[in-house]
């Protein structure tokens, strides 16, 4: 995979801006500028060109890597090794970068199996909002020195910093997987994979398109036979692709028009009854909606469920998420602490 | 400056009496954490039963501006709870209710004083269980756990208590309580759960806490592996992590560390090994036979001398006894010894065990090693006399070129156990001043009086300033050349 090294450039872009009071607008492969809200910087700091490996030490399980590299350079760098990322992130046909995937934060089918985005970071290098190079974390994967910011940077959505440079822990890919189709209806697929998240079953994944439950086992090849044969259900021979189109929203669901919401909530709560159509994954915790109630209602509906509603894709982005009021205001001095002048991405995250 | 009669008496009318304390006797229960070597003596104990009275003297201290160091179970091992002239201590231990097992949702709801292993002992019924499982255990809280980022023994697999925390209340010091995380699994806006996990008590009070349960595992093994030298024995762990293999745990102890068990628990260690390493596999029955296979023939091609799998639970939890009792062993051979807490890459064990070697015959102190080798987490315990006159400045000395060392071949200061107290200078040596700034932001904009567990943590730039010339001036730092991570 190569790269370049535009360390400087961006940080002298950084600076002029601060010099000038003009805001940047924080771009990598550009294939998520549908998330957040409504971004008002208008210049643009470009990320795409900073790319490539730092360092990779396949037997240490851990790679660092400049924010500009693609996510799927990175996924075929480290197959050819037997690793992968574990939080299974989206590459959306290869235009996904690093630093963008990270700073929305997102995370595929395997997440509440193997981790999450932040929980695969361990270390990062940022340019923050006074123009300086700064090293959080490391390359170990055990490290309490300081407060964790390279973790505060996963879905900040480039509002504390520019990301320049993240290590990551990477994990082995399983020798087998298999995954295993059950015809349910949501309330019993719901049923269903709580009972099986809490048995000791090599699961990776978990969804259910509205018709069809998947789970994916993953390990050895004999324990993976013999989870499978335990557990009854048909084997799906088109899983991987399943899985794949899931991973990067490319299901027929992600294609119907209307305002697509992501619903996080305790994996066993009842279904949410509103109208529109549904996507369950993580094994119920993530509550994909197609809908086009108002955004009040689906709020309320989350909250009321000790959740929270994210309006991922659609027309109207002015009440995508929403943080209550002591937050909101702690979330505004963590800003200002790190990019006074509010000089990245203004809007993108709150406005 | 003394705490004014105005504030302690608010503190009484807040509590009661029963949950004040403010006389010597009682007070010296908090003079130190588990780093006994570090000892200042708190004016006032303050022992809140509910949330709200730990609101109500937050906002009270705030009011009177008096710093507040919070506390668990007082076993930390790096001073974090170490009592600051002129604060109160707040002790959150008589907040110790399960306040909710959600077997479905596979998760509980604990007051911060819970202790660790009632967690899983409250989830067993259901089939589930806790991960993270520092040595202490048994007397630990998870509002300590949460404060430090504990660690254990499987974090190699199952990870931080960062990784398996959904949800907590956090005290901020105006009295507000904040809820981070939440019922589902990314929550909008800042990773503020993250954030607030091992921040050692200087961003809020931590009053409820909701993790992660896990199934509990069908199968685990147990192989125990001698080797001629601990060099071998580091080039095995790196050869397991990098042959895929993810193990439970993945333990190593040197020959001081063999001999001093052996002689206390009697697990049947081979003695003429110069250092052994536990690899615990868990997970389905197919999935330990096959890992157990790999791991065997892996051991092999690494100069294994003997390879012992624990034939049933018995032998299982007896090679596993003499791990837990090291660090009481070697309280047996020395009158005091020293943990010491850093991270190393795998690959560089056994350059690093060899450095500590030297560095120890130096000072003309000795170093027993045992850790979590899997996570590259050193635990070197330096053993000396506290009732010896200099003994201890030698142990400091000796600890913080060990830490450097560390940082010399791309590790961290602190693996598990916090910076707190006893790790500031070497903090000075990991960060640079801007990134020292940034923390000290980051810190003001929970707590813009610099009221919680003031001192702590993150050293102060002009500390590092002074540190910064001592140590150029006798040039004890190593590796100047290379960059700090």
């Amino acid at each position: 995979m190569r790269g370049t090294d535009r360390e400087s450039q961006i940080v002298r872009q950084v600076l002029r801006a601060i010099e000038t009071g003009q805001g940047l607008r924080i771009v990598g492969g550009g294939s998520k500028a549908f998330y957040g809200g409504h971004c008002t910087a208008d210049v643009v700091l470009n990320t795409a060109e900073h790319s490539g490996v730092i360092d990779y030490q396949p037997s240490e399980l851990v790679v660092t890597l400049r924010s500009g590299s693609r996510m799927a350079e990175i996924s075929e760098l480290l197959a050819g090794q037997r690793q992968m990322l574990g939080f299974e992130p989206p590459d959306y046909a290869g235009r996904a970068t690093l630093g963008g995937t990270l700073a929305c934060g997102f995370s595929g089918p395997r997440r509440p199996f193997a981790g999450s985005a932040r929980d695969f970071v361990l270390g990062c290098k940022i340019v923050n909002g006074r123009g300086e190079v700064l090293n959080f974390g490391g390359r170990v994967i055990k490290n309490v020195a300081g407060f964790d910011v390279s973790r505060l940077m996963v879905g900040a959505l480039g509002t504390l910093g520019v990301l320049l440079e993240v290590t990551l822990r990477v994990l082995p890919v399983p020798e087998t997987e298999l995954t295993l189709v059950y015809a349910l209806n949501e309330a019993r697929a719901l049923n269903r994979m709580q009972q099986l998240s809490g048995q000791p079953w090599p699961l990776s994944a978990m969804a259910f398109d509205g018709e069809f439950l998947r789970i994916r086992l993953s390990g050895a090849e004999a324990a993976v036979g013999a989870a499978a044969a335990q557990l009854a259900g048909d084997i799906d021979p088109d899983g991987d692709m399943f899985w794949h189109d899931l991973r990067e929203q490319r299901l027929s669901f992600f294609q119907l028009p209307g305002s697509l919401w992501r619903i996080g909530m305790a994996p066993a709560s009842a279904p949410l009854n509103l109208s529109g159509r549904g996507l369950l994954d993580w094994g119920g915790a993530l509550r994909w909606l197609n809908s086009d109630m108002p955004a009040e209602t689906i709020h309320a509906a989350a909250s009321a469920r000790g959740g929270h509603a994210i309006c991922y894709r659609g027309e109207d982005k002015s009440d995508w998420m929403r943080l209550d009021g002591g937050l909101l205001g702690l979330q505004r001095n963590i800003r200002q602490a790190f990019d006074p002048l509010t000089i990245f991405n203004s809007g993108r995250l709150f406005s | 400056m003394p705490l004014s009669s105005a504030f302690i008496q608010k503190c009484r009318d807040l509590l009661g009496d029963r949950q004040v304390i403010a006389d010597t006797e009682s007070l010296r229960v908090y003079e130190c954490d588990a780093l006994a070597a570090y000892r200042q003596l708190p004016e006032l104990v303050l022992l809140p039963e509910t949330v709200d009275q730990v609101q109500a003297l937050l906002a009270l201290c705030r009011r009177y501006r008096v710093p507040v160091v919070a506390r668990g179970a007082g076993t930390g091992l790096s001073g974090g709870a170490l009592p600051v002239a002129g604060a109160v201590v707040l002790g959150l231990s008589k907040m110790q209710r399960i306040l909710a097992i959600d077997p479905e949702n596979r998760r509980a709801t604990l007051q911060p004083g819970v202790r660790n292993l009632a967690i899983s002992e409250a989830a067993r019924p259901y089939g589930l269980y806790y991960a993270p499982d520092p040595s202490s255990q048994i007397a630990c809280s998870i509002g300590g756990n949460v404060a430090e980022n504990a660690g254990g023994v499987h974090c190699l697999k199952y990870g931080l208590t960062v990784h398996n925390v959904l949800q907590i209340k956090l005290v901020t010091m105006d009295g507000e309580l904040l809820v981070l995380g939440g019922g589902g699994l990314d929550t909008p806006g800042y990773d503020l759960l993250a954030l607030a996990i091992g921040s050692e008590g200087l961003l809020g009070v931590v009053v409820e806490i909701t993790v992660r349960l896990l199934p509990l595992q069908p199968r685990t093994q147990v192989l125990l592996a001698a080797f001629a030298s601990v060099e071998q024995a580091g080039a095995a762990v790196a050869a397991i992590i990098a042959d895929g293999l993810l193990p439970a745990g993945l333990e190593l102890m040197d020959k001081a560390a063999i001999s001093a068990t052996e002689a206390f628990a009697h697990a049947g260690y081979p003695l003429e090994a110069a250092a052994i390493l536990l690899c615990e596999l868990d997970g389905m029955p197919e999935q330990v036979e096959a890992d157990s296979r790999r791991t065997r023939r892996l051991l092999q091609q690494h100069a294994a001398t003997e390879i012992r799998t624990a034939v049933d639970e018995t032998e299982r939890k007896r090679f596993w006894a003499g791990r837990k009792a090291a660090f009481p062993a070697v309280g047996r051979i020395a009158s005091d010894y020293y943990c010491m807490d850093g991270t190393i890459p795998r690959g560089q064990l056994a350059h690093v065990l060899q450095q500590i070697g030297a560095l120890a015959e130096a000072s003309g102190l000795s170093v027993v090693n045992v850790f979590h080798a899997g996570d590259g987490n050193l635990h070197p315990l330096i053993l000396y006399d506290a009732n010896r006159a200099g003994d201890f400045e030698k142990v400091e000395a000796l600890g913080g070129r060990i830490l450097e060392l560390c940082v010399a071949v791309g590790g961290a200061i602190t693996g598990e156990h916090g910076v707190g107290h006893e790790k500031l200078n070497q903090m000075c040596v990991q960060f640079r001043a801007a990134e020292l700034a940034q923390f000290h932001r980051l810190k003001q904009a929970f707590d813009p009086l610099g009221l919680l567990n003031p001192g702590k943590a993150i050293p102060s730039l002009h500390r590092c300033a002074e540190m910064g010339r001592m140590h150029v001036h006798s040039g004890r730092l190593p590796h100047p050349d290379l960059e700090r991570f």
